[in-house]
C-alpha cells in the first residue's frame, strides 16, 4: 500500500507539473487572445484615439509626459470651461493617465521610442489581458483552476468589455475593470488564507482602483455587503476580519490621498456602509472573543449588558449620521449614485445625467449583444456556487446579483456585470465539463483502475477540498493546506483518503455515456457560438472610432472624416486664444484636436455653465449673440448630420439643450420648442 | 519703360501714402470733396481754406463726375469724404450708397451737408447713419422766436441757434459766444441708433414745415427733437458729421453779423466759422482721439509679466493713454479711468491714478477665486474715441506645496496620531515579549 501510494504520488506530482505548465501556456494564449481581438479597430481604421473622453485622457497624458507628475497634479487648465477654468489635477481620476504615462516612460527609458498616442491606444488591450489573468486568479480561488481558465477565456472576449477596451478606447474603464477584478481576487485570497500580506496588497489594489475610476464605490459597498452576509450566516472568522478591517482602514486612508476623492472618502454616503460594517465586525469580533473567555452563564449576562448599552450607542450614532446626511442638500448622495438606487431619479431631476445615452437603462437585446450565451450559463453558475457554498463562492454570487441590478439601471454598468457573468459562466462550464468527462471516464472500458483513481483524484481533489471548506468546523483546514507547501506530501495522502471515501458517492452521480457525449458536443457548440459572436462584435460593432464615420452604399464604402477636418480647420484658421462654443459633447475633442479654448466639455461639473450654452443654442440669434459675446466666444461649432444621415448630430441633441437650459433659466420652456405633435406620447411609444 | 514709369509714379505717390491715415498718425490727410456745382468752391472758400491751412489735401470733384472712385486695388485713395452735393440723385463713377457705407465701415470719416431739397441718395446715406431727415422735401426748419434778425422781415427760416452739445472734446475748449446761423432741413435721430449725438439742436419753439404753403397738418418734427447738426462716432471710431444746411458752411453766413430775436446782443460775426471749424477738427480726428499703449501688469516687486497669477497675489497694473492733438500725441489727463479684473463679472474695479504724464497705474490683490480673468479697461467718454482694452490672464489655485505645512490648529491631531503610533508600538512590544 505504501509502495502504491508513493508511486501514485510521484505520478500525480508529474501530472500537477504538466498541468501547471499547460495552464501557464493557456493563460499566455488567453492574454494574446484578449490583446489581439481588440486590434480590429487599428486594422480596420487606424491607430487613433476613439470617441470623446479618451481624447481628454490623451491630452492629460501628453501633459503628464511633457511636464512631469507635479505639474500634472497642480495643473490648472485655462483652455476648458472658459472662463472658469478647471483644476485638472484635482478633478481627474489619475490612474489611467499615470499608468499610460509610466508605461511610456518605461518604454522610453528602455530606448523604445513610442509616441504617447501609441501607448495610449494600446493601453486598453494590454489591460484586458491583465483583466483576463485577474479573472483566472479570482475564479481559481473560488472554484479551482479549470473554472479559472474557462472564466479567463470568456472574459478575454466578452463583447461588453471589448466595447470599452478596443485599441484606442483610452478610457478609465480600460484599466478599472482589471483593478476591480484584481481587488476582488485579493479580497478572496485574503479571505481564503487569512494572510495580512494579501490584505495589504488588497488595500493597495483598492487604491489603484480608486485612482482609476469612480466605480470604486461598487467595491467599497460590495465587500461590506459580503462581510455582513458572512456575519449574518454565521460564517464569521478571523480570516474575514483580516480580509476586511485592513481594507477599510488602509483603503480609506489611501483613497483620501487621491485629490479627486479627498474627504469624500469619509464624508459621502457611498462610503458609509463600509464604516457601519467596520463597526459591526468589531462588535462581532468582541462578542466571539468574550464568548471564548467567559463561561456560558456569564456570557448571557454580558450579552444582555452589551446589547442594552450597544443599543443606546447605536441610536446615538445613527442619530448623528442621519443629522449629517440630512444636512447636505442631496442627502449626501451624488446624482449618479442616486440614479442607481432610483432608476427614474435622473430622468426626473437631472437632465444632464439623463441626456447621456450610456446612463440610460439597457434594453433586453443589449444583454444578448453584450454577454451573449453567458446570459444562459449564469444561472447554472449560481447553482454551482451553492454546491457547496463557501465564503468565496458566496461573494461571487453576491457580486453577480448586485451587478445584474446595476446593469439594469445604467447601460454603462454592464461593464461591471460582464466579469461577474464570465466568472459564473466559467464555473458553470467547468463544472459541467467536469461532471460529463467524469461520467465518460467512469464508463469508458479499458481504462486501468489505477489511472482511474489518479484521474478521479485530480478532477475531484479541489471539489473535495471545497466540500470540506463548506463545513464550518473545518474552515481553517483548506487554508492551511494551501498556504503550507512544505508538507505537501502529507496533505496529498490525506486528500487521497478522503477522495477514496467520496469516490463511491461520486459513482452514483454518473450520467449515461451517450448523454454525456452529446452534452459535451452541445456545450462546445455553445462555446463556438460565443466565439463567433464575440469576434463579430469586436470586428463590426465595437471597433468604430466614432470620429471617423463610415457608410456603405451602392457604390461602395464611404469614409467621413469630417470631424477631424473641422478640428483641423479650427486649429489652422483661428487664433490660439479664440473661444469655441459647442455643445458639451465636442469639448474634449476641440481642446485635444483643435487646441482651442472651449466653454463646456464632457466633464459636466458645472450645470449652470452648460445650461448657459444650452440657452444660447436654443435662443434667437440676438439673445444668443449676447450670451456668447459675454463669454468672449468667437466661433460656434455645430454638427449637422442631415445630409449623410448621421443620427447623433446637434439637431438630435437639441431637445436636451432646451431641457438643460430650461433647468437653470426658466424662460426656456420645452413646450415652446415642440410642434403640435404630442411628443410625450411619441416618446412613450418609442420607449 | 513701363517699369520706369511705374517706378516714377510710385516715387511720386509715396509721400501721399506716407501721409495717409494710420493709428500712429490718426489725422486724415486726403479728402474728397463732392460738389453739385464748382461755384461752391468759391462760395464756401473760407471753410475749404481753413482745412487746407490745417494740412489737408482737398480733391474737388463734381458729384456726377464719372471718374470718381474711392479705392484702387483695395486701397482707399482718400481718408475722408465731404459731400456738399445735396441734390445729387446719383454719384458718378463707382460711388454709390453701399460704397459710402463701406468707406465709413472701414474707419473713414464723412461730412455730409443736406439742404431743403435733399435727394433720396443723400437722405439714404443719412438714414444709414441713424438720421432721418424730414420726409417733406420742401420742408425747412422754422422758428418764430429764435430766428436771426435780418434787414428784411423773412419767413423765419434763418435760425440763430446756440443750443450746443456740452462737450469740450467736440466743440473745443473755447466757448462759442455767437449763435450759429442755420437755414435748411431738420432731422431727427433714430432711436435705435445709440451712437448719434445732437451737436446743434433747434429751440423748443422750432418746427419743420414748408414755409410757402399753409400749415394744414401738425408738423412731424417739432421743438428740440429737431436736430440741426449731428455727429456720429462709429464703433470703429469713424466719425461723421451731418448737417441739414449747406449754407451753414458758406462764406456768407460765416461773415454775417447776427442778432437773435428777443436778444439785445448783436454779434459782429456769427458763430458759424468757429462752430464748423471745431466740429471739423473733431471729425478729422484732430481732437478727442485716444490711444492706450504699454499695458503692463506684474506682481508687486517683479518686473516681468507672468503667464499666470496665483490667487491672492498682489499685482500692479499700468497703462499709458495719449490724446492726438493734430500734430503729436499729448498725455491724456483724466481722473476717471478704471480697470476691471473681470471674469464674467468684475471682481475688482479700481480707479487708476495718474502721474499727469499719461501713465495710469494701480495695484490690487487678486481675488481668492481661480479662473481665466481679464484686465479690462472700458473707457467711453463723450466725444472721445472709445478705449476697450482686455488682456486675458489665468489665475490658478495654490499648488500642493504652497499651503501651510503645519497648521497650529491641527497640533492636537498630530499629537493624537503620533501618540497612538507610540502607544501601539509599546503595546505590541509588551504583548509580544512580556511573559
Amino acid at each position: 500500500m505504501t509502495m502504491a501510494a508513493s508511486e501514485t504520488a510521484k505520478g500525480s506530482s508529474l501530472r500537477y507539473a504538466f498541468g501547471n505548465v499547460l495552464s501557464f501556456f493557456t493563460l499566455l494564449l488567453i492574454g494574446v487572445l484578449a490583446f489581439s481581438i481588440r486590434l480590429f479597430s487599428v486594422i480596420k481604421y487606424e491607430s487613433v484615439i476613439h470617441e470623446f473622453d479618451p481624447y481628454f485622457n490623451y491630452r492629460v497624458t501628453q501633459y503628464l509626459t511633457k511636464n512631469g507628475i507635479y505639474d500634472f497634479w497642480n495643473w490648472f487648465d485655462d483652455r476648458t470651461w472658459y472662463p472658469l477654468g478647471r483644476v485638472i489635477g484635482g478633478t481627474v481620476y489619475p490612474g489611467l493617465t499615470l499608468t499610460a504615462g509610466s508605461l511610456w516612460w518605461l518604454l522610453n527609458s528602455l530606448n523604445i521610442p513610442l509616441s504617447v498616442e501609441t501607448v495610449c491606444v494600446f493601453t486598453a488591450p494590454i489591460f484586458s489581458a491583465n483583466a483576463a489573468w485577474a479573472t483566472y486568479l479570482l475564479t481559481k480561488e473560488v472554484k479551482g483552476t479549470g473554472a479559472g481558465l474557462t472564466a479567463a477565456v470568456l472574459l478575454a472576449m466578452v463583447p461588453s468589455y471589448i466595447s470599452r477596451s478596443v485599441a484606442g478606447s483610452y478610457d478609465n474603464e480600460a484599466v478599472a475593470i482589471f483593478a476591480l477584478i484584481f481587488t476582488f481576487y485579493l479580497y478572496i485570497k485574503t479571505l481564503n488564507t487569512g494572510s495580512l500580506f494579501y490584505a495589504t496588497l488588497n488595500a493597495i489594489s483598492y487604491f489603484y482602483m480608486v485612482c482609476s475610476w469612480g466605480g470604486y464605490t461598487f467595491i467599497i459597498n460590495l465587500i461590506p455587503m459580503h462581510v455582513l452576509l458572512c456575519i449574518v450566516t454565521g460564517r464569521y472568522s478571523s480570516r474575514l476580519y483580516i480580509a476586511y478591517a485592513p481594507l477599510v482602514v488602509l483603503g480609506t486612508l489611501l483613497a483620501s490621498l487621491v485629490p479627486v476623492v479627498g474627504f469624500n472618502a469619509v464624508m459621502t454616503s457611498e462610503h458609509f456602509a463600509s464604516f457601519l460594517v467596520f463597526i459591526i465586525i468589531h462588535v462581532v469580533a468582541l462578542v466571539y472573543y468574550i464568548k471564548g473567555i467567559l463561561s456560558p452563564k456569564m456570557f448571557k449576562v454580558a450579552v444582555t449588558l452589551v446589547v442594552s448599552v450597544g443599543l443606546v450607542v447605536c441610536c446615538a450614532v445613527i442619530a448623528v449620521l442621519v443629522a449629517l446626511v440630512a444636512s447636505s442638500p442631496t442627502k449626501g448622495w451624488s446624482g449618479r449614485s442616486l440614479s442607481l438606487l432610483d432608476p427614474t431619479y435622473a430622468s426626473k431631476y437631472i437632465p444632464i445625467i439623463a441626456s447621456v445615452s450610456e446612463h440610460q437603462p439597457p434594453t433586453w437585446p443589449s444583454y444578448f449583444m453584450d454577454i451573449n450565451v453567458l446570459a444562459f450559463l449564469v444561472p447554472a453558475g449560481i447553482i454551482a456556487c451553492f454546491l457547496p457554498l463557501s465564503d468565496a463562492s458566496s461573494f461571487v454570487v453576491l457580486y453577480i446579483v448586485t451587478s445584474v441590478y446595476f446593469s439594469g439601471v445604467m447601460v454603462r454598468l454592464m461593464l461591471v456585470f460582464a466579469p461577474a457573468a464570465c466568472i459564473m459562466s466559467g464555473i458553470a462550464l467547468s463544472e459541467a465539463f467536469d461532471v460529463l468527462t467524469r461520467s465518460i471516464k467512469f464508463q469508458l472500458p479499458g481504462v486501468s483502475e489505477n489511472s482511474q483513481i489518479n484521474g478521479g483524484d485530480t478532477s475531484t481533489g479541489i471539489v473535495v477540498t471545497e466540500n470540506d471548506a463548506g463545513k464550518s468546523d473545518k474552515i481553517e483546514e483548506p487554508a492551511k493546506e494551501r498556504s503550507s507547501k512544505k508538507n505537501r506530501r502529507k496533505e496529498k495522502e490525506h486528500v487521497e483518503k478522503v477522495s477514496l471515501k467520496s469516490k463511491i458517492e461520486k459513482r452514483l452521480l454518473v450520467l449515461p455515456l451517450e448523454a454525456s457525449i452529446i452534452a459535451i458536443l452541445l456545450l462546445v457548440l455553445l462555446g463556438a457560438f460565443y466565439v463567433v459572436h464575440c469576434v463579430w462584435a469586436a470586428a463590426e460593432a465595437y471597433s468604430a472610432p466614432s470620429i471617423v464615420l463610415t457608410s456603405y452604399s451602392n457604390d461602395g464604402l464611404h469614409v467621413f472624416d469630417d470631424f477631424r477636418e473641422a478640428y483641423a480647420w479650427l486649429s489652422h484658421n483661428t487664433e490660439v486664444d479664440d473661444k469655441v462654443a459647442s455643445w458639451w459633447d465636442y469639448g474634449y475633442q476641440t481642446t485635444a484636436m483643435a487646441n482651442r479654448t472651449v466653454i463646456v466639455d464632457n466633464n459636466t461639473w458645472n450645470n449652470t455653465h452648460i445650461a448657459t450654452v444650452g440657452t444660447a443654442m436654443s435662443s434667437p440669434e440676438k439673445a444668443a449673440w449676447e450670451i456668447f459675446n459675454s463669454l468672449d466666444v468667437k466661433y460656434v461649432l455645430v454638427v449637422f448630420g442631415g445630409l449623410v444621415g448621421y443620427p447623433s448630430d446637434d439637431i438630435n441633441k437639441f431637445l436636451w439643450m432646451v431641457r438643460i437650459g430650461g433647468g437653470v433659466f426658466p424662460h426656456i420652456k420645452e413646450p415652446d420648442y415642440l410642434v403640435d405633435v404630442c411628443w410625450e406620447k411619441l416618446d412613450d411609444k418609442l420607449d | 519703360m513701363t517699369n520706369l514709369s511705374i517706378f516714377i509714379t510710385f516715387i511720386f505717390v509715396l509721400p501721399f501714402l506716407c501721409h495717409s491715415f494710420s493709428p500712429e498718425n490718426p489725422t486724415d490727410r486726403r479728402i474728397l470733396v463732392l460738389l453739385d456745382d464748382f461755384a461752391f468752391k468759391s462760395s464756401h472758400s473760407i471753410f475749404f481754406n481753413s482745412l487746407q491751412t490745417r494740412g489737408f489735401e482737398l480733391d474737388f470733384k463734381l458729384a456726377d463726375d464719372p471718374k470718381i472712385t474711392l479705392q484702387r486695388y483695395g486701397q482707399y485713395l482718400y481718408d475722408a469724404l465731404i459731400l456738399f452735393s445735396p441734390t445729387a440723385e446719383r454719384f458718378g463713377g463707382s460711388l454709390d450708397l453701399a460704397a459710402v457705407v463701406d468707406f465709413v465701415d472701414s474707419g473713414h470719416d464723412l461730412i455730409l451737408a443736406a439742404d431743403s431739397s435733399a435727394s433720396d441718395l443723400i437722405r439714404n446715406i443719412a438714414a444709414e447713419c441713424g438720421i432721418d431727415f424730414d420726409e417733406d422735401p420742401s420742408a425747412m426748419v422754422i422758428d418764430h422766436t429764435s430766428y436771426a434778425i435780418t434787414e428784411i422781415e423773412g419767413d423765419h427760416t434763418l435760425i440763430a441757434s446756440d443750443d450746443f452739445i456740452q462737450s469740450d472734446a467736440i466743440l473745443g475748449s473755447t466757448k462759442i459766444e455767437a449763435p450759429v446761423l442755420f437755414k435748411g432741413i431738420g432731422h431727427s435721430l433714430n432711436a435705435a441708433n445709440s451712437l448719434v449725438l445732437k451737436v446743434l439742436s433747434a429751440s423748443p419753439s422750432a418746427y419743420s414745415a414748408n414755409s410757402n404753403s399753409k400749415l394744414s397738418n401738425p408738423p412731424s418734427l417739432t421743438g428740440s427733437a429737431i436736430s440741426l447738426v449731428s455727429v456720429i462716432q462709429a464703433r470703429n471710431n469713424a466719425r461723421i458729421m451731418i448737417s441739414g444746411s449747406l449754407d451753414m458752411f458758406s462764406n456768407r453766413l460765416f461773415k454775417s453779423a447776427v442778432q437773435k430775436s428777443g436778444s439785445s446782443n448783436k454779434f459782429e460775426k456769427s458763430g458759424n466759422e468757429q462752430f464748423v471749424t471745431e466740429v471739423s477738427k473733431w471729425v478729422f480726428h484732430e481732437r478727442g482721439h485716444l490711444k492706450a499703449v504699454n499695458v503692463r501688469h506684474h506682481k508687486v516687486g517683479e518686473a516681468d509679466e507672468p503667464a499666470i497669477y496665483r490667487i491672492n497675489d498682489d499685482l500692479e497694473y499700468s497703462v499709458e493713454i495719449y490724446e492726438w492733438s493734430g500734430t503729436s500725441w499729448e498725455p491724456y489727463l483724466a481722473n476717471d479711468v478704471q480697470v476691471q479684473f473681470y471674469m464674467m463679472s468684475p471682481y475688482v474695479l479700481k480707479t487708476l491714478s495718474t502721474n499727469q504724464k499719461g501713465l495710469y497705474h494701480t495695484s490690487f490683490k487678486v481675488p481668492d477665486i481661480y479662473g481665466v480673468f481679464q484686465f479690462k479697461v472700458e473707457y467711453q467718454r463723450l466725444g472721445y474715441t472709445s478705449l476697450s482694452l482686455s488682456n486675458q490672464i489665468p489665475v490658478r489655485p495654490f499648488r500642493h506645496n504652497e499651503y501651510e505645512r503645519f497648521l497650529t490648529a491641527a497640533f492636537p491631531y498630530y499629537g493624537a496620531s503620533f501618540s497612538t503610533m507610540a502607544g501601539f508600538f509599546i503595546f505590541s512590544f509588551v504583548y509580544l515579549y512580556n511573559k
